[in-house]
């Protein structure tokens, strides 16, 4: 670590991992649920357990983003962050913004989208501490040395705060509020954070191969090219039956087609990169996730989402377990894994020691990622048996959800075990780290 | 291949095709726009009480039970088209009275059966409620969804 700014990285990962495990423990409340449909169903409705899930995944994803930015840019730059002040401020914002959500869902007060369901207000420090943040980091690197990494960087985030912008606009006409609401929701996840994800891996590609940056940089402009030009029309498979012209139903399944080779590219990239250098980076952790990391997202956003995203299919398909199924492989594979990937890298230096707890750590990849897995194959198995029951059989959707019991409790388990491998994750890079791996090196 | 695309070229097929792609999905959504507010949903017939019903729904975060037009959380029964399902189209007493009868019961607090809180919502909200189910029902879908199971 060259800079000292750098270290505001460390505050960051520690609030978006424990809003990790805000999120993994309301997801196992809500897979208790739907094992056990009465539990709590008077003092903690599945509605609220549901929102803090959901909510918790994306502030702590994008606490994420904002640390590795702090962590990167000054290294890219090749200065300290224009104003450290301005990034504690912008922290202390958007984690007392996320907390005051939370508090408001368990008092019951929210909005209605999904997703964005957050109070207005909330929604406005949101929006201040994007702005902080956008200010900082833009002038860091205006300020310093432009490489393609911090480009792609702001360029996502930039994006993604713009597009943000469409959770304030909520017509009444509910087909254009479901129109403009994908905006923010699908072109975030499908798009702009693809850039985000692809310079975050670009910059530990860099560093952990050694391998010549200009030629990382030119597959890094390949692969946003690729999301970009994919994933916005992709945004079509959504348009299929919410009041949209039948157009989408062809532009929507071609595009779905091309959104999996951005995905696709990123294994091959990855791969590349480290069997062309050779080096053994002694951060194994850390290559372990940068590598899981796009194999999971070119599963479960990739392979899983082309699954049901043809509209003859998605016909069928739209709106079950399926859907459920795609969705926690592929926020999972693409972000989560991105945001551990980079913690694991960091942390070590952040703390000043070399790599440590690495087995524990690596471990911790194998538990989440094998409960992952099993849970979006419940999860599978689940929506395929609905979708025949429901949409060709045309049965009530009570009467089947209680045909799906196994599977529910099956994801319960899963559920339970991705619990256990996030503790371990939690405590193999916040824990104590042994004496002996103390070290003011820096790698 | 590696030899023959630059990093130049690279950037330059970024940001040009980019701009390409946000132009022609800008051009689409502007005719989507026009498509949703003048052919496929029935903006004479949203009425003040379509859109206080569609603030009830989201006050109370139905979606995330319900799914409506298959987005949601997909716990709970597809809303999009219970108008249909209750028989609205050729009662819609009937189908006002059944809905209004199915909320004011709940919790049914049957074991093993999954339970939907008591909103209390008042006759206004109930009845605003379901004009925003009836008039969602209308929006074309092309179709969607195949049955009225939802």
């Amino acid at each position: 670590m060259k800079y000292s700014t750098q270290k505001l990285a460390y505050p960051y990962f520690i609030a978006a991992l424990l809003l990790f495990m805000v999120q993994v423990l309301a997801g196992v409340l809500a897979g208790s649920v739907y094992a056990m449909p009465n539990f709590m169903s008077e003092s903690l409705p599945f509605h609220i357990i549901r929102m803090i899930h959901t909510n918790a995944l994306l502030v702590w994803l994008l606490l994420g983003y904002f640390g590795a930015a702090y962590f990167l840019i000054p290294e890219e730059s090749e200065r300290d962050i224009h104003s450290p002040r301005v990034a504690w401020l912008q922290l202390c914002i958007f984690v007392f913004a996320a907390l005051a959500a939370v508090v408001s869902y368990l008092a019951g007060v929210h909005e209605g989208r999904e997703f964005l369901e957050q109070p207005l207000w909330i929604k406005v420090l949101l929006v201040i501490a994007f702005l902080l943040f956008l200010y900082n980091a833009s002038m860091t690197v205006l300020k310093g040395r432009k490489t393609v990494v911090t480009t792609i960087l702001l360029l996502g985030m930039w994006g993604a705060a713009l597009l943000f912008l469409f959770a304030f606009y909520n017509p009444s006409n509910l087909a254009l509020d479901k129109m403009y609401w994908w905006y923010v929701v699908h072109i975030w996840v499908e798009g702009v954070w693809e850039l985000i994800m692809a310079s975050m891996l670009a910059f530990l590609l860099i560093k952990m191969t050694g391998v010549d940056r200009e030629v990382i940089e030119k597959w890094l402009y390949v692969i946003v090219g690729l999301a970009l030009f994919s994933g916005l029309l992709g945004t079509g498979h959504h348009y299929y039956w919410i009041g949209t012209p039948g157009y989408w139903q062809w532009i929507g399944s071609l595009f779905s087609i091309l959104e999996v080779l951005p995905f696709f590219a990123m294994v091959l990239w990855c791969f590349h990169m480290v069997y062309r250098s050779g080096r053994n980076h002694p951060n194994k952790a850390a290559m372990l996730w940068s590598l899981g990391c796009p194999v999971m997202a070119f599963f479960g956003a990739g392979i899983w989402g082309l699954l049901h995203s043809f509209s003859p299919v998605n016909f069928y398909s739209h709106g079950t377990q399926i859907t459920a199924a795609h969705g926690h492989m592929a926020f999972y594979g693409a972000y989560v894994m991105l945001n551990l990937a980079f913690f694991t890298y960091a942390l070590p230096q952040l703390r000043s020691v070399q790599p440590y707890n690495q087995i524990l750590n690596m471990w911790s990849f194998w538990v989440m990622t094998a409960a992952m897995a099993f849970m979006t194959f419940t999860l599978t198995f689940a929506g395929v048996l609905q979708t025949h029951l429901q949409r060709v059989v045309g049965m009530g959707f009570m009467e089947i959800q209680q045909q799906l019991d196994l599977f529910y409790w099956m994801r319960l388990l899963a559920g339970a075990v991705f619990l256990v491998g996030a503790l371990m994750y939690l405590y193999a890079t916040l824990g104590p780290t042994s004496k002996q791996v103390s070290s003011s090196l820096n790698m | 291949m590696s030899e023959r695309l630059t990093k130049s070229a690279a950037r330059n097929i970024f940001y040009g095709g980019t701009v390409f792609f946000v132009i022609l999905f800008i051009a689409l959504s502007v005719h989507t726009h026009l498509h949703i507010v003048n052919t496929s949903t029935d903006e004479s017939t949203l009425t003040e009480s379509v859109a206080r019903g569609k603030h009830v729904w989201e006050r109370n975060s139905c979606i995330n039970c319900h799914s409506l037009l298959g987005e949601g959380a997909y716990f709970a029964p597809e809303l999009g088209n219970v108008w249909v399902r209750y028989g609205g189209r050729d009662h819609p007493e009937g189908a006002r009275m059944g809905l209004k009868a199915w909320m004011r019961a709940q919790p049914t607090g049957v074991p093993g059966r999954r339970q939907m809180p008591q909103f209390n919502l008042s006759e206004q909200e109930l009845d605003d409620l379901i004009d925003f189910f009836e008039w969602t029902s209308r929006i074309d879908t092309q179709g969607w969804p195949p049955n009225t199971a939802g």
